[in-house]
């Protein structure tokens, strides 16, 4: 994304618009490493001894760089944890992504009775807070017995009225006269959907593919609540068990937050354009 | 209206013959569309309905019951409230959370909207400096609370060591509750910059540069730019950022129950922690939905403004 930058003519002297660019140059320096620093303290932490928190004095460096924490937080079910936050996550993109892409197209492009109704019904789910949700959504799961299943946290966790809207506003821009070509030339609605509509929407799958494995990846309070075996664990739950257990072991604490960003800080880093569009357009749109 | 003097019908109808097959045809098609829609609209609905709107629905009714979770709920009508209205840690928590609120939500817009200024200036290194803003907004709440955890820690923490360097005394982040609302602050802060960031940066892209030329020539300096043209002309974006980050900050949870579990006493407890703590430890379902239901209607008044703007932003571009 080029944003273009508002430097004004040259008005002021030279001297002093050289000047101001060495100021900004700096405070964005300063600014970024702020930001940076308690990753950095972080990755610090989960590589250094123990030994080396508890002196009083600042080390910005290792005394000896060291995988322990990382063997310390691997007797746990680490592994098991990632393939069930990997698994949970992946399963709730298909599901999510899927639906709200064909609500959103039938909101879009489809006449039928009930439309703005349903549409305004949905809109209001949007604003529930999820944690008031919470205690009905227990009692269902239960009565289901999907308590303590993977399903328990897959299934709720697909029914959002958000990717809709999204799906539905990017859907719009598809002009109907490349729908009606697809049905003049005797298409179906299911071909027309799949070999017509869907190509055309990359660009949104990407994005709600995105923001729904951000939020499903991260999610804690829903897991925390429905999971109870340990070897069911999400990453997220498993690192307050974590935190619970070993206190004050900030190595191994730190070695198991690293674990659980990383997945996400490569994809952000790779896909950070999208990421970025994504976060903006639920602004914007 | 018009039925007693109603004028003798000039025309009849289209006759029936030219008429009828053309409209069934039409009803025809326009069945199988509503039928496609329902079918396409079928997964989404189901979960919605199941998963969102008959829980809201619950938590209405149970908000008016005893229940315990174990034994079957008993009706209570408005105990609950009442019982609300004299909690003292209820109150607490509200006005937590209103601090919370009160504290995050203008520092991070002003953050927000200074950082972007900034970095919508060329300058060196500049994708490595957004990036690094940006990124703690896709962390985890729990690995952020728990990096925060690492650096406000009273005894071996970052922050206290380096108040320590500089000769300074330790602060109690953990003890005073003063202290652990602002450690709670400050790593929102931290990891919600980057979102405010995002949206004015998008803003400040609408703006066209024509503006600013036009008040340079005017002589207008850096600080009438702003109040004269940038502010106005992000107003969208302003009243977008405080809708969202005023729902957040009613909705914070991971960072306050992993940082400090809403202590020490209650000086962190916010309405959603003490509802969960209610719900799913106290086992007083019907009083954590009460709690749940009073969020909710501060949440819709938001809401309610955010449906207006809505509007606005029509108008506004």
């Amino acid at each position: 994304m080029s944003i273009t930058s508002t430097q004004q003519p040259p008005v002021a002297p030279g001297r002093r618009r050289d000047r101001a660019r060495v100021v900004r140059a700096v405070a964005a320096a300063v600014i970024g490493l702020a930001m940076a620093l308690p990753l950095f303290w972080m990755l610090l932490v989960a590589f250094s001894p123990l030994a080396d928190l508890h002196t009083s004095q600042l080390r910005w460096w290792p005394s000896a760089p060291t995988l322990d924490n990382f063997r310390r937080v691997f007797r746990l079910p680490v592994w098991t944890w990632t393939m069930n936050s990997t698994v949970i996550t992946c399963l709730v993109v298909v599901i999510t992504v899927s639906s709200n892409l064909l609500a959103g197209y039938a909101f879009a492009k489809m006449r039928f009775r009930g439309r703005n109704l349903l549409f305004l019904l949905m809109l209001s789910t949007m604003t529930v807070p999820v944690q008031v949700l919470m205690v009905p959504q227990f009692k269902l799961v239960s009565s289901m017995g999907l308590f303590g299943s993977f399903w328990a946290v897959v299934i709720p966790a697909s029914s959002t009225a958000f990717g809709v809207f999204l799906a539905r506003q990017f859907m719009l821009g598809i002009p109907d006269e490349v729908i009606e070509a697809a049905r003049m030339d005797g298409a179906g609605r299911l071909r027309t959907f799949f070999a017509v509509v869907l190509p055309l929407c990359k660009p949104l799958i990407a994005v709600l593919s995105l923001l729904t494995f951000l939020n499903q990846w991260n999610d804690f309070a829903w897991p925390l609540t429905v999971l109870k075996d340990e070897r069911l664990y999400t990453l997220s739950v498993g690192m307050q068990f974590v935190n619970g257990q070993y206190t004050a072991d900030y190595g191994a604490i730190m070695a198991l937050a690293l674990i659980s960003i990383l997945p996400m800080v490569v994809l952000f880093l790779c896909f950070q354009k999208y990421f970025v569009q994504g976060f903006a357009r639920s602004g914007i749109k | 209206m018009a039925t007693t003097a109603s004028p003798p019908r000039a025309v009849r109808p289209q006759a029936p013959a030219n008429n009828s097959p053309a409209p069934r045809a039409r009803r025809a098609a326009r069945f199988r569309e509503t039928l496609a829609a329902y079918c396409t609209l079928g997964p989404n609905l189901v979960l919605v309905t199941l998963f969102l709107l008959v829980p809201l629905v619950m938590a209405v009714v149970l908000s008016f019951q005893y229940s315990t979770g174990l034994d079957s709920a008993s009706w209570a009508g408005l105990a609950n409230y009442r019982q609300l209205a004299d909690d003292p840690v209820f109150w607490r928590t509200v006005l937590n959370t209103g601090i919370f609120c009160v504290a995050t939500v203008p520092v991070e817009m002003a953050i927000g909207l200074g950082v972007a200024l900034l970095f919508n200036k060329v300058m060196p290194a500049r994708p490595l400096w957004r990036t690094l803003v940006y990124l703690p907004m896709v962390l985890s709440g729990v690995a952020t609370a728990l990096i925060g955890t690492l650096m406000f820690d009273q005894n071996i923490g970052l922050l206290n060591k380096l108040l320590g360097t500089l000769g300074l005394p330790a602060a109690p982040w953990q003890t005073s509750g003063t202290a652990a609302m602002a450690s709670v602050v400050l790593i929102t802060l931290w990891m919600r910059a980057g979102f405010n960031m995002v949206i004015y940066l998008a803003g400040l892209q609408g703006i066209s540069p024509e503006m600013y030329e036009a008040a340079d020539v005017e002589g207008a300096g850096f600080w009438q730019r702003l109040r004269h043209i940038t502010i106005p002309l992000l107003g969208p974006s302003t009243f977008f950022l405080l809708i969202m980050n005023v729902i957040y900050s009613f909705q914070v949870f991971d960072t306050v129950y992993v940082m400090t579990l809403g202590g020490p006493g209650h000086s962190t407890d916010v309405m959603i922690t003490y509802a969960y703590r209610n719900g799913f430890q106290g086992r007083q379902q019907g009083y954590a939905a009460a709690i749940g239901i009073v969020l909710y209607v501060i949440v819709m008044i938001f809401t309610a403004l955010q449906w207006r703007f809505s509007k606005n932003r029509d108008t506004v571009g």
